[in-house]
């Protein structure tokens, strides 16, 4: 079996060897992506900005951008053909290519992550190696783990004076000031890899990476609005549970108005993505029409009949518009503004669809069309990685290793002086 | 406190190591890696189609699969032969069953998923075939988006890909206007025609030259102004296909159609 075979079908005249190349995978991995860039946009907005409102979503958007960091990779690895030679593209890159930047993009990036992560932890890190030190001979096996863990991550920086933490205050906020451009390059050239391929009429515009960056932050966005709404909930329960015999826990009451507060804000800054998101593609949408070059035709058959619920449905209508209306509705409530960001995600993760899926919808000769069609049960190990289960597992691995991070570096209850 | 002549030394010693990685990278000069390519070699292969006296036999096709080992009942290959047919409504007709592995054995359109199209004689107003392969380009997009240079460009102007080297992420495929790479059913990397190099820097010609029984399919050396396929091609009217793409394809037709895709 030819690769591609197994889940398109062709209508009318396709070019031989063409077949749906770039599958669920590739849908996959600018949305992955999107997302990591997007969080730390977010956690940004409170450490170089100074959003105050944002404090208490800053640092749980940072760590969870580091959790996703590593499954923005997932995706390409399971698409390549030779997977195992995947590496050369760090080691011998071939600078003409857009593809070849991915490692020093990313790598940059998830260096700069890491760091910024270490200023914020150092206090925790340094705080908890001495606690359990202290413990001496009385620690069990799994404290003596921690306490190796902590010495190790401390870096043998022990210094938590009042002018060190100054100064790690310091370096948060050039960190995150230097994250932004990087994260809006690691995505923007995201958009580049399929904004600069001449032969795809409806991927090759200028704008493709601008618009991937907007449509990034949304989403990014959207995903931390509903990972700390769930998690919230989480604490709510166990905090009721335990505050039996720890009182002093603050009360549900106390955490719901501070939840919504934060949701409010964060939404706020969401809107305004998604606003700026909607013009550019709609503007590109305008242009194709207006301009009608030799493209057009095709295209306005993939667009406005072939994809018309996917594209006007699926992402305008109930990915962005609904959205948009439910939280500009006075009375913003926990719940509506959750639907509205689960909303948005899907609209975003369509727009990927149809940039990925919908570019190669139609024959590079103008006079077929092709249909993916996903394969949900694998049958083999191909119809696996590239179909229904393959991109299930890329959804749900940054929250198994956001769980694993939030064991050493927790995101709730610190200490109100750390940032 | 570290004294001047140390911190002299040591700031040497740190630059020296610094420096010897460094020595296993070769800085490139693009300007001698141009006359590497275009400059001293006396080889540019070139195609010419005659799409007057194809009659899509499709023997081209046979002969390129067995020569080059691409699985003969796989659904992809290295080269094709399209089939037009004109209606007098001025609806434009194309189909290229398995790329026209058996010919074309029916008259009716193969039209994909949609039902084969039965078109009666006396609607049609013209009817042709047009054999495609890779058109060599001499700006190849395919060679400028591989991310690991495992698809690269000979001095002769044939371009090729590193089968021990290339990740298949098809990001070459995705690349080419003409649609002529795919993914090699058996070795799982990129595949494209090569004017069959292995034959023609043996002096041969390509196997799709040698089995095409009407002369449609040519090759020559475009540096060479003594050969055929030159002066057809320097003298003569002859067309490309996608000027508008900026590849400078290399396969020149003759009698191509405004309809060809």
């Amino acid at each position: 079996m030819v690769h591609g075979e197994a889940w398109t079908i062709k209508e009318f005249f396709v070019y031989p060897n063409e077949y749906i190349y770039w599958t669920i995978q590739i849908v996959m991995y600018p949305f992955m992506t999107g997302l990591v860039a997007g969080a730390f946009v977010l956690s940004s907005l409170y450490h170089v900005f100074g959003v105050k409102q944002l404090k208490e979503i800053a640092r749980f958007s940072l760590v969870f951008s580091f959790a996703l960091l590593p499954v923005a990779m997932m995706p390409l690895m399971l698409h390549l053909q030779q997977p195992q030679r995947g590496i050369e593209v760090m080691m011998t890159p071939h600078f003409t290519s857009a593809i070849a930047a991915f490692g020093i993009v990313f790598t940059t990036y998830a260096m700069i992550v890491a760091s910024e992560l270490w200023f914020v932890y150092r206090k925790y890190f340094v705080d908890t190696a001495l606690e359990l030190r202290q413990l001496g001979d009385k620690r069990t096996p799994v404290q003596n783990f921690r306490h190796l863990l902590y010495t190790v991550l401390t870096l043998g920086a022990w210094d938590v004076g009042e002018h060190a933490l100054e100064k790690d205050e310091k370096a948060v906020k050039f960190l995150a000031g230097l994250g932004i451009p990087v994260a809006c390059f690691l995505h923007g050239y995201a958009g580049f890899i399929f904004g600069s391929v001449k032969a795809n009429a409806l991927w090759m515009t200028p704008l493709m990476p601008v618009i991937f960056i907007c449509s990034a932050v949304v989403s990014g966005i959207a995903l931390c609005i509903i990972t700390y709404v769930v998690t919230m909930e989480l604490r709510k329960l166990i905090y009721a549970w335990q505050r039996r015999n720890k009182p002093y826990l603050p009360s549900t009451e106390e955490l719901k108005s501070a939840e919504l507060h934060v949701v409010t804000m964060t939404t706020k800054y969401l809107v305004m993505f998604l606003v700026l998101a909607i013009t550019l593609e709609l503007l590109d949408l305008i242009f194709r029409g207006y301009t009608a070059v030799k493209s057009w035709d095709i295209l306005r058959k993939v667009i406005y009949e072939k994809d018309f619920t996917k594209i006007f449905i699926l992402q305008y209508g109930f990915g962005n518009l609904l959205p948009f209306i439910l939280l500009l509705l006075p009375r913003l409530t926990i719940r509506r503004a959750v639907a509205a960001t689960l909303m948005v995600l899907v609209g975003v993760f369509m727009m990927r669809w149809n940039v990925v899926i919908g570019g190669q919808a139609f024959s590079a000769s103008y006079s077929g069309f092709m249909e993916y069609v996903l394969p949900i049960w694998p049958h083999d190990m191909e119809t696996f990685k590239e179909g229904f289960f393959g991109a299930l597992m890329v959804l749900l691995t940054p929250y198994v290793l956001f769980y694993g991070l939030t064991k050493v570096m927790p995101v709730f209850g610190l200490k109100e002086d750390s940032h | 406190m570290i004294n001047r002549r140390d911190f002299c030394k040591k700031a040497l010693l740190v630059a020296g190591g610094l420096a010897i990685p460094l020595t296993a990278l070769e800085i490139f000069n693009p300007r001698r890696l141009r006359a590497e390519k275009s400059g001293s070699g006396k080889v540019r292969w070139v195609f010419l189609v005659d799409t007057h006296k194809c009659v899509g036999c499709g023997l081209c096709v046979r002969a390129c699969k067995i020569e080059n080992e691409v699985p003969y009942d796989a659904n992809v290959t290295r080269t094709w032969v399209e089939r037009y047919v004109v209606t007098k409504d001025g609806k434009i007709h194309v189909d290229s069953p398995k790329g026209a592995l058996d010919g074309f054995t029916s008259t009716k359109i193969d039209q994909g998923a949609e039902h084969p199209l039965e078109i009666r004689n006396e609607d049609i107003d013209k009817a042709f075939f047009v054999p495609k392969l890779c058109n060599q380009c001499d700006n190849p997009p395919c060679v400028q988006v591989c991310p690991v240079g495992a698809t690269y460009q000979t001095e002769d102007g044939v371009v090729l890909v590193d089968r021990s080297w290339c990740i298949g992420c098809g990001y070459c495929i995705m690349g080419c206007p003409y649609g002529v790479r795919f993914f090699h059913p058996v070795h799982r990397v990129a595949e494209k025609c090569n004017f069959c190099y292995h034959r023609i820097s043996k002096g041969m010609k390509s196997a799709c030259v040698d089995a095409c029984p009407f002369g449609a399919r040519r090759i020559g050396n475009i540096k060479d102004p003594n050969d055929p396929v030159t002066k057809i091609i320097m003298t003569e009217r002859v067309a490309i296909l996608k000027e508008e793409y900026g590849t400078k394809p290399q396969v020149f037709y003759l009698g191509l159609s405004r309809e060809v895709k």
